[in-house]
């Protein structure tokens, strides 16, 4: 016999009233026990017929091909997609978690008008008529002020059909302050730019071939970079592959590397120049390569009879044991990496930025590309590839007086200005350009924000903010209420990436010229509209010559044609990948030489003269003093955590260990020596402060960690989207300080000096 | 007693995990997650009351700067076999037969209709698999149209715990089963959203009795063990590292003693 619940509560409620002969109890007991089954708080999902579709992710520059599990109109679980060549199947926790961003409370789910003070996060719902009208009459009034140069877009990226619709929007326009967010691709393209003369082209590695992979402290395996991409090159790792791991704090990556160099953070350059010094000194280089394609890389007289020092020269000057000065790392271990490197079949040295995603070391970049270079490896099976974006075959923008008027005045970020004449984008010197201004002279009067959340991942998120409240306009085309959309004016909702279509253009440091297209897997959730539509829409309600610069019905008919003899491989692929755009190792190099130019020519300087063009390592003075407690602050990622542009989804902040964060407290890694230096235990509280800010957090001891540094997780302390995301932990931007580079603008802090005491 | 029906084919499923291969990354996590309708709350970090049921912990060597050495530990149910056969000690104390030994898969399954909360099996289990569903579980704004139909959402007062995404294997067979092959479910058509999940490959699934299946292989490789082996649970998840420190940590050694992978070489 059986005994299921049902009986067991009849006969339990018969002991008690079994001698009764009315039915009343005998039925309310039955009803009990279906009242106990029946809890009508718990969903019962609907069933219905399964149905499997596929597009690509787009919440992190990643790019990954997912596999969407689908029944009737709802999503219920994504996937990585077998054979897709980005990610072969691998997805990060943060693919896994996108459903959690189509549905939930943080999504923006139709237009909004800003009713409180800036920043109260109160808006009101506005028709999507309404809300373009009040975007195109404000940016209309700027233009017919002639101020239209005072307009500024903050994107994401800059490559892709969405991106190119704002720039597009801008020239006609008149601006010329279309500026991307910071990252590590700033240090990428600059160096190809400086080295190989390839100008704003994506640089890549190809880690699918790769069989030595050396790395300068690039999170491959800790969600930098494209990680979908490097899971699946480190899935296929087999007895001949090794890893190689420079950084100073034992990440995931450096835990699964076969040898880990905690090198001091800010002196790879060193290190790499010093394995460039061995590689020469045994004669590893690779001859042909540089007999052929190179430039100097010996001494030189240039036309005007100058002597110039040449890269093999240079590198003399870090001898191992001098490098192991600088670095701390053993002379032995800095020679047999590098004859290692060298010998292997398939070299390639990439870095990154495990200390902040927002920093550009030209230096170490430069003398990590002039590695992959010794080796011969530029532009071959798994080595570094440098390759530019598919272009758009479209009509000229038509610009009037304005427009032209406009796009000549100089950049709001300093790009390209005298004192940075070589930097495209220099989004971290804004906020103090606003803050500084004299209130009638702001460089920046209206701001359009799409794919980016610069409130939150710029560094001194105080003063960006403090900046934001200063610029009168704002608009924002997020589809979540985060930091910077709750700054907004206006709020004009994008569809989530499983709701539109949009090109996805090959992803940071894929070694692969490979074009990926998300389509529609479900129907819109809510009243939200695909930004490239949006954007058509102000630039047709605008008028004049910038409506007739958009002469398209709607972005589906701009991506036809944007896309022209690609968009049906794409649509029907999900991805196409160009090889014809990497060029042969012949016509590789388009600088003066026509070389790879291991002495960059073209480099600017501060003092603009002739020295200092050659990579070389100069020893960066973070921000904030050395005083008796004080530890140098990093930040550092986790796979676990999502720190770009989009915040940390309800289910990535489950996996997070309680070591990580604790009832909202945030802990600090710290080498026991350090602790015992400051006299904190596990689980202390203590303050840091920093020039910046100044933040509670608890300590957790982790030996792994080079003693003097306190390393602090990026991607929590969110204070938007829902409070299944705000209000944990810190928000290690905070914390940090921008320090520009001299020549470039960008940032190069690697790090901030901070005081750590016990609370 | 016979307990397998005799037109079932018995079936023994288990995993091996490579910890020297997982990077923590947590997509497994997550992936179960999303599979299995785990609902989330607001607050997550005590993790004696946040329901995972796959737990990837952290594990170091506890060496000082630099020879300090990290591994991750990817922990679900351990589906145990029992001292006897077919008796896990979840099984045993459960009051309500709530939770079962599934003989033709080996799968220890939790019937969450069954269960009222008694948490007994909590208490027995060494790899504090189960949790417990202290609140009712809620899917705040329209996050509901997430779920999947195939695993029923926990109430509060109930016991849940990994499955082996049994409702798989349910799927693989009902599939099997139209195809007309009742009883041929091949390898790759039974995997777990873990497995499938782990992007770097450390997760193995299948039969462990099955000579054509990896996992058979795998669990007898040299380095591989299972976790408080000595407790006589007869865990189906085995694990494989080459570093000693890790099998140290797998079970309470003595001083001294060596863990059985590494007995030959040290004597
Ligand atoms: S790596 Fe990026 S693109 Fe790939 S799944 Fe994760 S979030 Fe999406
Ligand atoms: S791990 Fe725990 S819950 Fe799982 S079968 Fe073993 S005793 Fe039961
Ligand atoms: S998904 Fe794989 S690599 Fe990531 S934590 Fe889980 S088992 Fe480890």
């Amino acid at each position: 016999m059986k005994i299921d619940r049902r009986c067991f509560l009849s006969l339990a409620g018969g002991l008690v009233v079994g001698h009764l002969l009315s039915p009343v109890p005998w039925k309310m007991t039955d009803d009990i026990a279906i009242w106990s089954q029946n809890w009508p708080w718990t969903p019962v999902p609907e069933d219905g017929p399964v149905r499997w579709k596929e597009t690509v992710c787009t919440l992190c520059p990643g790019g990954c091909g997912v596999r969407v599990r689908t029944i009737r109109d709802r999503v219920v679980k994504i996937e990585g997609k077998e054979d897709h060549p980005v990610n072969r199947g691998s997805l990060c926790p943060l693919g896994y978690s996108s459903i959690q961003y189509l549905y939930g409370p943080s999504r923006v789910t139709t237009p909004m008008k800003r009713t409180g003070e800036r920043g109260s996060g109160e808006f009101e719902p506005i028709g999507w008529d309404a809300a373009i009208t009040e975007v195109t009459r404000k940016l209309g009034e700027l233009r017919q002020n002639g101020k239209s140069h005072k307009t500024a877009v903050i994107a994401g990226d800059d490559r892709g059909t969405v991106p190119y619709l704002f720039k597009r929007f801008l020239e006609a326009y008149g601006s010329p302050n279309f500026i991307r967010t910071p990252s590590g691709r700033d240090a990428h393209e600059t160096a190809a730019y400086l080295a190989q003369g390839k100008s704003a082209q994506n640089v890549g590695f190809d880690l699918e071939n790769a069989k030595y992979i050396l790395s300068f402290g690039c999170g491959l395996l800790d969600g930098c970079g494209a990680p979908g991409y490097q899971f699946a090159a480190y899935s296929n790792f087999g007895e001949d592959h090794k890893l190689v791991q420079v950084e100073p704090r034992l990440s995931n990556t450096a835990a699964r590397a076969e040898k880990w160099l905690p090198a001091k953070p800010g002196t790879e350059a060193a290190l790499a120049l010093s394995m460039a010094s061995v590689i020469i000194d045994r004669g590893l280089h690779n001859r042909n390569f540089i007999s052929n394609h190179a430039f100097g890389f010996e001494d030189f007289t240039d036309d005007n009879g100058n002597m110039h020092k040449g890269f093999r020269s240079l590198v003399s000057e870090y001898t191992p044991s001098k490098a192991a000065e600088i670095t701390g790392i053993d002379a032995r271990r800095i020679e047999s990496v590098a004859v290692e490197f060298a010998r292997s079949d398939k070299p390639v040295a990439i870095c990154g930025y495990y200390e902040s995603r927002n920093t550009a070391d030209i230096d170490k970049t430069l003398a990590v590309h002039a590695l992959n270079a010794l080796v011969g490896n530029i532009n071959q099976a798994g080595g570094m590839f440098v390759f530019p974006e598919p272009d758009y075959d479209l009509p000229e923008v038509q610009k009037d007086n304005a427009a032209s008027a406009g796009t000549e005045k100089p950049r709001a970020d300093l790009a390209g200005s005298d004192q940075y004449p070589q930097s495209r984008y220099l989004l971290n010197l804004l906020p103090k350009r606003i803050l500084e201004a004299r209130n009638n002279d702001l460089p920046v009067e209206a701001l359009l924000v799409v794919d980016a959340n610069p409130v939150y991942t710029l560094e001194e998120s105080e003063k960006v903010q403090e900046a934001f409240e200063k610029i009168p306009f704002i608009v924002s085309f997020s589809s979540f209420m985060d930091e910077t959309a709750k700054m907004a004016d206006i709020i004009l909702p994008d569809h989530h990436f499983l709701e539109g279509s949009r090109d996805v253009p090959a992803p940071a440091g894929v070694g692969m010229p490979v074009e990926g297209f998300s389509v529609p897997v479900v129907d819109p959730q809510y009243d939200t509209r695909n930004v490239g539509d949006t954007i058509i829409d102000i630039a047709q309600e605008m008028g004049g010559s910038i409506g007739s610069s958009f002469p398209w019905d709607d972005y589906g008919d701009f991506l036809e044609k944007a896309l022209s003899d690609r968009y049906r491989d794409l649509t029907r692929n999900g991805y196409i990948v160009n090889r014809d755009r990497v060029s042969g190792i012949s016509d590789a190099f388009e600088t003066d030489s026509g070389s790879y130019e291991f002495y960059p020519t073209r480099r600017h300087t501060a003092d603009n003269g002739d020295t200092d063009k050659l990579p070389a390592y100069r020893e960066i003075e973070i921000p904030g003093s050395n005083t008796n407690n004080a530890v140098a602050l990093v930040a550092y990622q986790s796979p676990r955590i999502a720190s770009g542009a989009v915040a940390n989804p309800p289910f990535m902040t489950k996996t997070i260990d309680s070591k990580t964060l604790k009832e909202d407290k945030l802990f600090i890694q710290i080498n026991p020596e350090t602790a015992r230096n400051l006299n904190l235990k596990q689980g202390d509280e203590a303050v840091i402060e920093t020039p910046a800010g100044k933040a509670t957090v608890r300590i957790d001891l982790f030996e792994g960690i080079m003693p003097g540094l306190a390393a602090m997780p990026a991607g929590l302390g969110h204070t938007a989207y829902s409070r299944f995301i705000a209000g944990k932990g810190v928000n290690v931007n905070a914390l940090l300080r921008a320090l520009p580079d001299p020549a470039y603008g960008m940032n190069t802090a690697w790090g901030i000096r901070a005081q750590l005491t016990k609370a | 007693m016979q307990k397998i029906p005799s037109h079932t084919k018995a079936r023994h499923f288990g995993m091996v995990i490579d910890v020297d291969k997982c990077t923590g990354c947590a997509s497994c996590m997550v992936a179960c997650y999303s599979e299995n309708n785990v609902s989330f709350r607001d607050e997550e970090s005590a993790k004696m009351l946040s329901l995972n049921w796959i737990m990837v912990y952290k594990l170091t060597n506890g060496e000082s700067f630099p020879d300090t050495e990290v591994c991750y530990l990817p922990q679900p149910c351990m589906h145990c076999d029992g001292k006897e056969f077919g008796k896990p000690p979840c099984v045993s104390v459960c009051p309500a037969v709530a939770t079962d030994f599934d003989w033709p898969t080996g799968i220890v399954s939790q019937i969450y209709t069954r269960c009222f909360g008694c948490r007994y099996c909590m208490a027995a289990c060494p790899y504090h698999a189960r949790q417990f569903n202290w609140w009712d579980p809620v899917w705040p704004a329209d996050m509901e149209k997430y779920l999947s139909p195939n695993v029923s959402a926990r109430t509060r007062g109930v016991v849940e715990k990994c499955s082996f995404c049994y409702h798989r294997f349910q799927l693989a067979r009902q599939k099997a089963y139209h195809e007309g092959r009742p009883e041929e479910i091949g390898e790759d058509e039974y995997q777990t959203a873990c497995t499938q999940a782990c992007p770097s490959g450390a997760i193995t699934f299948g039969d462990l009795d099955n000579p054509e299946h990896e996992v058979y292989k795998l669990k007898q490789d040299r380095y591989a063990f299972r976790l408080l082996e000595r407790l006589n649970t007869n865990p189906s998840v085995y694990y494989i590292s080459k570093r000693k420190w890790v099998h140290r940590m797998a079970d309470n050694y003595l001083e001294g003693e060596v863990p059985a992978a590494f007995a030959e070489n040290e004597a």
